[in-house]
């Protein structure tokens, strides 16, 4: 597939994928919180922007709504409010220190050449130009999935998440011009209510261990006290 | 129709009522309430079904079949026995000041917001409706497993909302891969998740779509149902919550992922020809089976002893809807209903052993039978026929799944029947001395209500002797949907 040989709208939302999976990887390595949530409203806009490309290339409008919905809920509403909670737990200045970095990396790299190997069935049968941004899309959940696994603060695991959440979106988009207007309504309001639930958490696990290190919840397991 | 609406009416309004008044000394009646009318709504709801077969709601919205509205109906009722027992089991939580107003408010709200994600989750004919709802599901009760706010309780929380978020992403990712797959041969934008159109359509779909939808929906949905290796979120949930809450989780929130799962099978199997889905399940549900039955004997927390057995269980149907024959398909639809009911009638007698005993550690839980006999014999019974013992409906399901077993794959009888003798042993050597010998001093007088308990297990007995034909026509029914032929 030659770029040049791809209209304009096409190359714009080839690009953005690329740029969200970018976005992916950033996530991954960054390790001050306030910035962690500014990368992530990032990955939010690029979300939305890509949604609008798609939108005017299939036609579908009802994308609209659902690049709306990002919009609202990802790039403002989330963003928002994971930075009021950690400035009301006092831990916006903190520095996470990333266990192997280099090899999280590595890792993660390897998650994007599974993820082209997975979709390869799908994106045969993609009727978008566009098809390797399933690919992509996959290989964001699975980053989100690696971060939530190698990170310790719970605010960067649901950062992770969130993100996760947000390369099920970009799936949506990409292979099928989003779910039906009546799912999609039901995951936003999902997303919406986990993200409360989780800032509740903080509060929770904060007040009980004095820090929002998951690593310090390890008293449940099987050997007898 | 109305009854349909009626049974999800219930308890969201429940839901939504008991936020504001749930700290109420009444509220525990308003509960019970709320689930009576769900249960006399399932009930009509299901003579419906089985008179004029299935409904179709007018958006489409909604679909129930044989196969769910027995599943309702089961809910409705587990539900209706759990809020009976909850009513004095939380007040003594509240009088030991375990829990405050506030926490009691959310605690009734989020019990009714539970069963109405589980009613709207089985009644639902959208499959991307149904994601929404079993995700919902986890929203409703990760607070109540904190409810405590102790140090465990709350990792408990923590893990079981990320493992069971980051589980369920999966099977969104399988359900957009299913509607991608759909979107091919359907027209339509908004009619590619609706079941009743997907089941007509399912041999044209695109064969490699499809078998990599069903591995990502087998681990997220195998998360909920907690398979082995994904369950590590169910003991740890099971344990520090609220009993009737591991009540309902094990009784009712299990069985709907597993739900979920073989409604997906149903897709993937046409659309493969071949058994891969079945075989995948056999997989995972033998390694469950045997890993929890192993798992038993290093308990030292009684719920969470029961939790493992729980995993045990849902591995054994999980593995017996993958064989997918008529006759372990029909044998699995009723270990659905008998686990269900046995395992929430034993977690609501450890309930009440555990406040009578006043820790859930099983080596400080002695001489139940003499202290309270009708709890002792309780748990003693439950014990019996959820290991499997004659003349308990485990027996007779579990002796369905083995003929089955023996029929499709002789040599898989061997770890099952080694698995099942494991399992035993875990559970006696630990209940064993719970039950007989001597009290500590200690001990304190609760307030118990073991009707739901005794309901609950004459049920299971009565399944056991003798399936109601109405029962067995209707697991019939269930059957030849899912595999095609029935066993009547």
């Amino acid at each position: 597939m030659l770029i040049a040989s791809l209209s304009m709208p096409e190359q714009v939302t080839l690009t953005l994928s690329a740029l969200i999976l970018l976005s992916s990887f950033l996530l991954l390595a960054q390790v001050r919180v306030d910035s962690l949530i500014n990368t992530f409203a990032l990955q939010g806009l690029l979300l939305f922007f890509a949604t609008l490309a798609i939108a005017f290339i299939s036609g579908k409008y009802d994308l609209l709504i659902s690049a709306a919905l990002t919009l609202g809920l990802k790039v403002i509403f989330i963003p928002i409010l994971l930075r009021r909670l950690v400035v009301q737990l006092d831990i916006h200045r903190e520095v996470e220190v990333l266990v192997k970095p280099s090899l999280v990396m590595l890792f993660g790299g390897g998650l994007v050449l599974f993820s082209y190997y997975v979709s390869l069935p799908i994106t045969e049968l993609s009727l978008l130009s566009t098809r390797n941004t399933i690919a992509i899309s996959l290989a964001v959940v699975l980053i989100g999935m690696l971060m939530i696994i190698s990170r310790r603060k719970a605010v960067s695991q649901v950062i992770g998440f969130m993100s996760m959440e947000n390369g099920l979106f970009f799936a949506a988009v990409v292979s099928t011009f989003g779910m039906p207007m009546v799912v999609e309504l039901g995951i936003a309001f999902d997303v919406l209510v986990a993200v409360i639930l989780f800032g509740v958490f903080f509060f929770h696990i904060r007040t009980e261990i004095g820090s929002l290190d998951t690593d310090r919840l390890n008293r449940l397991n099987e050997v007898d006290k | 129709m109305i009854a349909l609406y009626a049974t999800l009416f219930f308890p969201f309004a429940g839901a939504l009522l008991l936020g504001l008044i749930g700290h109420w000394k009444s509220a525990k009646h308003v509960n019970i309430v709320f689930c009576v009318g769900a249960f006399i709504a399932a009930g009509m709801l299901a003579l419906d079904v089985f008179s004029n077969g299935p409904i179709l709601s007018d958006g489409k919205l909604f679909y129930i079949d044989a196969f769910n509205v027995y599943l309702i109906l089961l809910n409705a009722f587990v539900g209706l026995t759990t809020s009976i027992f909850s009513g004095p089991y939380m007040s003594h939580e509240r009088d030991i000041g375990r829990v405050g107003d506030k926490r009691m408010r959310l605690y009734h709200s989020m019990f009714q917001g539970f069963l109405f994600t589980m009613l709207a989750a089985l009644s639902t004919n959208n499959l991307g409706i149904l994601w929404v709802a079993i995700e919902a599901a986890t929203l409703t009760t990760v607070l109540l497993v904190s409810l405590y706010r102790t140090h465990e309780s709350i990792e408990a929380g923590w893990k079981y909302f990320i493992i069971c978020g980051v589980g369920i992403s999966q099977a969104l990712f399988g359900t957009i891969l299913v509607y991608f797959a759909s979107a091919k041969v359907i027209p339509g934008h908004e009619d590619g998740l609706l079941w009743t159109v997907l089941q007509l359509h399912a041999a044209n779909m695109d064969k490699g779509v499809m078998a990599l939808a069903f591995v990502f929906l087998l681990v997220g949905y195998g998360t909920k149902v907690g398979l082995v290796p994904l369950h590590n979120w169910l003991p740890d949930a099971h344990s520090e919550g609220p009993t009737p809450m591991s009540a309902i989780l094990s009784g009712l929130l299990l069985n709907v992922a597993l739900y979920a799962l073989v409604r997906f099978k149903m897709l993937a199997d046409p659309a493969l020809g071949n058994h891969l889905a079945g075989n995948l399940m056999m997989g995972f549900g033998l390694l469950s089976f045997s890993v929890a039955g192993i798992l038993l004997h290093r308990q030292y927390d009684i719920k969470r002893m029961f939790s493992y057995s729980s995993i045990e269980h849902m591995g054994l149907m999980t593995f017996a809807f993958g064989i997918g024959g008529p006759l372990a398909t029909f044998g699995a639809l009723l270990h659905m209903i008998v686990h269900s009911l046995t395992k929430s009638a034993i977690f609501v007698t450890v309930g009440q052993a555990s406040q009578i005993a006043g820790t859930q550690v099983i080596s400080k839980i002695r001489g139940l039978i003499r202290s309270n006999p009708a709890v002792g014999w309780s748990l003693l019974l439950g014990t019996c026929a959820i290991a499997g013992f004659p003349p308990f409906g485990v027996f007779t399901s579990e002796f369905l799944l083995f003929t089955a077993t023996i029929k499709s794959y002789p040599w898989l009888v061997l770890p099952l029947l080694v698995g099942l003798a494991v399992a035993f042993a875990g559970l006696f050597r630990n209940i064993q001395p719970m039950v007989f010998g001597e009290p500590p001093e200690d001990q304190r007088k609760v307030p118990v209500n073991m009707w739901p308990v005794f309901i609950h297990l004459a049920l299971v007995l009565w399944l056991g002797l003798a399936i109601p034909t109405v029962l067995a026509q209707w697991l019939n029914q269930a059957t030849i949907m899912i595999v095609g032929q029935g066993v009547l």
